[in-house]
This record gives C-alpha cells, sequence and structure tokens, in this order.
C-alpha cells in the first residue's frame, strides 16, 4: 500500500468504522445509564431539581476559592488543557472544513498560530498532568491503567498534529495519515473509557444539582 | 440481621441506578475529592481518598450493568468481589467518613460521592462488615427503641424533671396537637435541657405540640449502618405515632442524621409520602421568630460561632434559619472560614461516633476544625446536633482547648422575653 493509498482508507472506510464505533457506542453508554432508572423522590421538596440540577451543570465549573486553593494544580492543569484541546479540535481551520463537510455546519475559524500555540501548551500540560499523576500518592493510588491509557490517547492526536502541521519527520500524507489514525484510535476508545466522562459530567452534575436542590442547597 | 456475600452483593445492586451510573461513569481519578475530606487532609492515606471508599458499589455496577464490564466478567477480567476485598474496606466506609458530603460539592464531575459510600454501606452491612459499634446500636433501635438503650422511663423520668423545674406540662401523647416532637437519646440522656427549652419557647408562642411515647427516638442507626430494612421499620414507628396523633409536623431535634432520615429519606425508605410535614426544630424556631412569635430580649456579649452540622446544613438544607436565630442574642457573631455549606464536619457524624474503633482516627482528624476554631478564636461554640456537641467537646478537651459548647434552642429559651 502506497502512502496515499494507506491516507485514502484512513479517510475512507478507517474514518467510517471510527465514527459508527463511536457514536453507536456513546449513545449505548448513555442509554446504559438513564435505563437504569431512578426513583421518584417522595419528600416533600424544598427546592426545584430541575433549575438547581441546570446550575450545577454550569456552576461545577468554577471552583470556590478554598477548593481552588487546595487543589490548584488539578484545577488549573486540567482548565489548560481542556481549553487547548477545545481550541485545537474546534478551531483550527483544516478542522472545520472536515466538519462542514461531515456535519455540514461551520464556523469561524482561530489564526493557525494561536491554535498553533495552544496546541504546544496543551501538549506540555499535559505531559505535567503525567508527571503530577506519577508523584503524587492519591493519583498514584486511584490511578489504573486505563487513567494512563486515556492519558496517551488525549495527547497522541496533539503530538502527530502538532508533527503533520510542521511536516517533522516525515512526508506529509504520511504524517496526516497517522495523525487522522490517532484521532480515529482516541474515537473508538472514547465510549468505552473514562474520555466518556465529556459526555456524562453533564448528567452526573445534573444529578447532583437536583439532589442537592431537591433540599434546598446549591451545590 | 444474618449477613452473607451474597446478601451484600446483592444490597449493592439493588442500590444501583442512573445517578450511580452517571457518577461512576464520570470519574476521571482527579483526586480533588481527597483535598476535600478531612479523614484525608488530617490523616492522609491514598486509600482513604472518598470516592475509593465507594469502590465496592463501583465494581457492581461496572461488572453488572455496563456492556464493556460484562464482556471484561466473562472474560475472567474484573476484579473480585469477596469477603477478603470488603473486609479491606470496612475501615473506609464506617471509621474514614462521616457522610459529611463535603466530597460532593467539590467533585468536579459532580460526582454525589456521599450518597455512594451511603449506598456502598448497604452491601457492607448486608455481607457483615459493619462495624461492632454499629451493629449494637442498630439493634437496640430495633429491640429497644433508641440506640443507646433508653427506654420510656428514662424519658418519663427527665419529663418529671423538667416538668418539676419549670412548672410547664410536657404533654405527651396528645392528639390533635399541632406538632409532635423527636428527641435523640443523647438529648433525653446527656441534654434534658432541650426539652425544657422546647418547653418554655412553644408555651411563649402559644402552640399545641406533644411527645409520643411510642414514637419519641427521632435517631435511625438503620441509615447509619446502612440498612434500608431496619431504617424503613425505625421511620415508620415515627409515621404511626404521628398518624395517630393526627399531628400536622412532626419535629427533628438538634441532631444531623436524624432530620435526613425522616426528612428526606423517610418518604423514600416507607415508600409512600407523609401526610404531615416533616421539620427540623430550627425551621420552626425561625418560622416563629418571622410570626413573631419569638421574643427575645438579652444579648450575649461573647464572640460567638456557629458550627453547621453537615447533614443539617450541606445536606439538609437548613443554613440560613441558624444564623437568623442568632442574630436575636448575639453581640459578636463571626463565621468560622467555609462555614456554611462548604464547613468542615467535626468528624464523628455518620456513625463514627458509634464506633469505638474510629475513636482514635475521630480525634486525629478533629485537627481541622481546630484549624477552623483557631482561625477567629471564639469563645463560645453554637450548634445544632447534639452528637456534634458531645465530639466538640471531645476533642476541644483533647486538644486542649478550652470553648464551651451551647445549643442553640437552649440559648434561645435562656434569652425568652419574660
Amino acid at each position: 500500500m502506497s502512502e496515499i493509498e494507506f491516507l485514502n482508507w484512513v479517510r475512507g472506510p478507517a474514518f467510517e468504522i471510527a465514527t459508527v464505533i463511536f457514536i453507536a457506542g456513546v449513545i449505548i453508554r448513555i442509554l446504559e445509564i438513564f435505563l437504569l432508572g431512578r426513583k421518584t423522590n417522595l419528600a416533600e421538596p424544598k427546592g426545584s431539581e430541575m433549575s438547581s440540577g441546570l446550575h450545577t451543570i454550569v456552576s461545577r465549573s468554577v471552583p470556590d476559592k478554598h477548593t481552588l486553593k487546595r487543589s490548584t494544580f488539578k484545577i488549573v492543569s486540567g482548565y489548560i488543557f481542556h481549553l487547548g484541546l477545545l481550541i485545537t479540535i474546534f478551531f483550527f481551520a483544516p478542522h472545520i472544513l472536515l466538519f462542514k463537510e461531515v456535519i455540514g455546519i461551520s464556523w469561524p475559524s482561530l489564526p493557525t498560530p494561536i491554535v498553533d500555540a495552544f496546541a504546544v501548551v496543551s501538549i506540555i500540560t499535559l505531559i505535567a498532568v503525567l508527571i503530577h499523576r506519577l508523584r503524587d500518592n492519591v493519583l498514584k493510588f486511584l490511578s489504573s491503567t486505563e487513567d494512563y491509557l486515556v492519558w496517551l490517547l488525549t495527547i497522541l492526536p496533539l503530538i502527530t498534529g502538532y508533527m503533520a502541521f510542521h511536516r517533522i519527520g516525515m512526508t506529509a500524507p504520511t504524517l496526516l495519515a497517522i495523525h487522522i489514525l490517532s484521532v480515529q484510535l482516541l474515537l473508538v476508545a472514547f465510549p468505552f473509557t473514562k474520555l466518556m466522562h465529556a459526555f456524562t459530567l453533564l448528567i452526573a452534575r445534573w444529578y447532583n444539582g437536583a439532589i442537592s436542590g431537591f433540599r434546598g442547597v446549591q451545590s | 440481621m444474618s449477613a452473607s456475600l451474597e446478601k451484600g452483593i446483592n444490597a449493592l445492586k439493588k442500590e444501583v441506578d442512573s445517578t450511580v451510573g452517571a457518577f461512576f461513569s464520570s470519574c476521571v481519578s482527579c483526586g480533588m475529592c481527597a483535598d476535600a475530606c478531612l479523614f484525608y487532609t488530617e490523616s492522609p492515606c491514598p486509600s482513604r481518598t472518598p470516592i475509593n471508599k465507594a469502590e465496592p458499589l463501583r465494581r457492581i455496577w461496572k461488572q453488572e450493568y455496563t456492556l464493556i464490564g460484562r464482556i471484561g466478567k466473562m472474560l475472567g477480567l474484573t476484579k473480585p468481589i469477596n469477603h477478603d476485598f470488603l473486609e479491606q474496606w470496612e475501615t473506609l466506609v464506617y471509621d474514614s467518613c462521616s457522610l459529611c458530603g463535603r466530597c460532593s460539592m467539590v467533585c468536579p464531575v459532580g460526582i454525589d460521592i456521599a450518597a455512594m459510600i451511603r449506598k456502598t454501606r448497604e452491601g457492607m452491612a448486608a455481607s457483615g462488615h459493619a462495624p461492632e459499634g454499629l451493629v449494637g446500636a442498630t439493634k437496640r433501635a430495633v429491640t429497644i427503641g433508641s440506640p443507646m438503650g433508653v427506654k420510656l422511663p428514662a424519658l418519663m423520668a427527665q419529663i418529671k424533671h423538667v416538668e418539676k423545674d419549670t412548672g410547664l406540662k410536657i404533654p405527651m401523647d396528645q392528639e390533635g396537637a399541632e406538632y409532635m416532637l423527636l428527641l435523640s437519646s443523647m438529648e433525653i440522656m446527656n441534654f434534658p435541657e432541650f426539652i425544657e427549652a422546647i418547653a418554655k419557647i412553644f408555651n411563649k408562642a402559644g402552640v399545641s405540640w406533644t411527645i409520643s411515647s411510642e414514637a419519641f427516638e427521632a435517631t435511625n442507626s438503620g441509615i447509619q449502618i446502612g440498612v434500608s430494612d431496619i431504617a424503613a421499620e425505625l421511620v415508620q414507628r415515627i409515621v404511626d405515632a404521628a398518624e395517630k396523633l393526627k399531628v400536622k409536623t412532626v419535629i427533628s431535634p438538634e441532631c444531623g442524621h436524624a432530620y435526613m432520615a425522616i426528612r428526606w429519606d423517610g418518604p423514600n425508605l416507607v415508600g409512600k409520602a407523609f401526610n404531615f410535614k416533616v421539620r427540623h426544630i430550627l425551621e420552626i424556631l425561625d418560622d416563629f421568630r418571622k410570626d413573631g412569635r419569638l421574643k427575645i430580649t438579652g444579648k450575649e456579649t461573647q464572640k460567638l460561632t456557629y458550627h453547621d452540622p453537615c447533614q443539617i446544613s450541606r445536606r439538609g438544607g437548613v443554613i440560613d434559619q441558624p444564623r437568623n436565630l442568632i442574630n436575636l442574642f448575639a453581640e459578636d457573631f463571626v463565621e468560622m472560614p467555609e462555614a456554611g455549606k462548604m464547613n468542615w464536619c467535626c468528624g464523628a457524624g455518620g456513625g463514627v461516633s458509634s464506633n469505638e474503633r474510629a475513636d482514635e482516627l475521630r480525634l486525629k482528624v478533629f485537627q481541622r476544625k481546630k484549624d477552623q476554631l483557631d482561625a477567629i478564636k471564639p469563645d463560645a461554640i453554637i450548634s445544632a446536633c447534639s452528637n456534634c456537641r458531645i465530639h466538640l467537646e471531645d476533642g476541644l478537651e483533647e486538644y486542649n482547648m478550652e470553648i464551651p459548647l451551647m445549643s442553640l434552642t437552649e440559648t434561645l429559651a435562656e434569652h425568652l422575653e419574660e
């Protein structure tokens, strides 16, 4: 297989397979949660579940100042690499072209040097996150193979994307194929690993806010 | 309570619902819950990280209720759930968690971790991995009617004293009364002044109230140890008494978990909505204040602070009422750092104080409360939970701090306008 053939395979059948697994997997996981059901609360409510739940979905992104002080590294590093991922995935011009091709809608992109800077900062932050995970007693204790796997799956597209954009080490078609393949790995693993938190945290935060709000406390 | 591994696993399965699925699906092992837990911060052992305490429930959910977990189980790749494993978790689930729920407020993905640990206790108790102290308290609650073994004659003896001291009649079993008061055994035995305070305040407020001789105990060991059947039985006694006496409102006393048990868990445990209201005593007193039925005179000049009992504030929603009430008599009221819904637990809630094995640890983690107190150096601490009060006294003594404890209700009664 020539490198162009390889790129075409990655862009074509492999892309379709990965997308189908991703979408079907996410749907299965979400159904898996909701089908478990939840009993109606029979106590007399003191506040609204719905509004407190929605409030917590947003407010949980902002830690209180004491928590920020106690968990500074976790919060700051988490913010940086999540923001970096958001910008590199959704605001890089070639990515927006791809979205337009696949889902038919597009939005303005950010200047490439800015996206590039965010990619670099995210890569550095993710490396720092890994070092922290390996050194911190609690994180070392909590971490399973899966935690390290999802770290790898997250940083790979950033690194391969950076290499493809700057044409480092290999020819352009091969670099691009490798980049797309790394994203496909992420997509395939996504529904079956902790990466799912990107979707389920909305449900979890809503429940948290709802449980608390029912009792009259904004969580 | 005959226990077996099978019963434990079934109990855990019964606890799995969509909240469990959403919560465990979202955990990214960030470890922020450890920073929010006094059992970790004051005694930093990584296994005490809150989310880890719910591991038995997580394993059941993963293995039985997720596609990937079921495949893993078929291939023999999952971690086992057996007696050895559960035994390892016993001290984590009971000794080093007071179900205070501070972790649930901090988790960035929104996991109600305390609720997951509470659910985990159902499996622990059913499989025979609950601490002896709590098992004993629960047995006494079922057979005698009180975790401390307080029977009706003991209550009647205290009531006789109160009636003699105040000249007021304590209305027992009065049908049609507006309020039915519950008491914790701790109040009956250690703080009968609470009954006296209620008698004075309710007399002044001109409202009818009563105590049921059949259901006066407010505490519920069932929800602490994690046996829903027993918790339901204890709640049902109160429901029966309230219905028999046709009261409009049942009052939960100065006790944290009692409020959780009767106000929030109660109807769900017995499976039907109550046809009476349940209020915490501080909510009732604050209503009296709003209606002008609570006339207070004289001020406390010393520097006062309020310790929020977790189940009343963070988990119960009664946060503003104590402050409204304290402002009636306090000249110098100071909040501890992080007071209110983010307050730090005293370290003895959630059954920790009934579990002698945890005595050393609960005093060690009291350091967190000490730090909070050191920041403002109050002359006295007000609280609204007798369990917090007893433990705060213990902790202060352990750390050679001389700060008196005050009950909010009792202090209000002392300041009643004649």
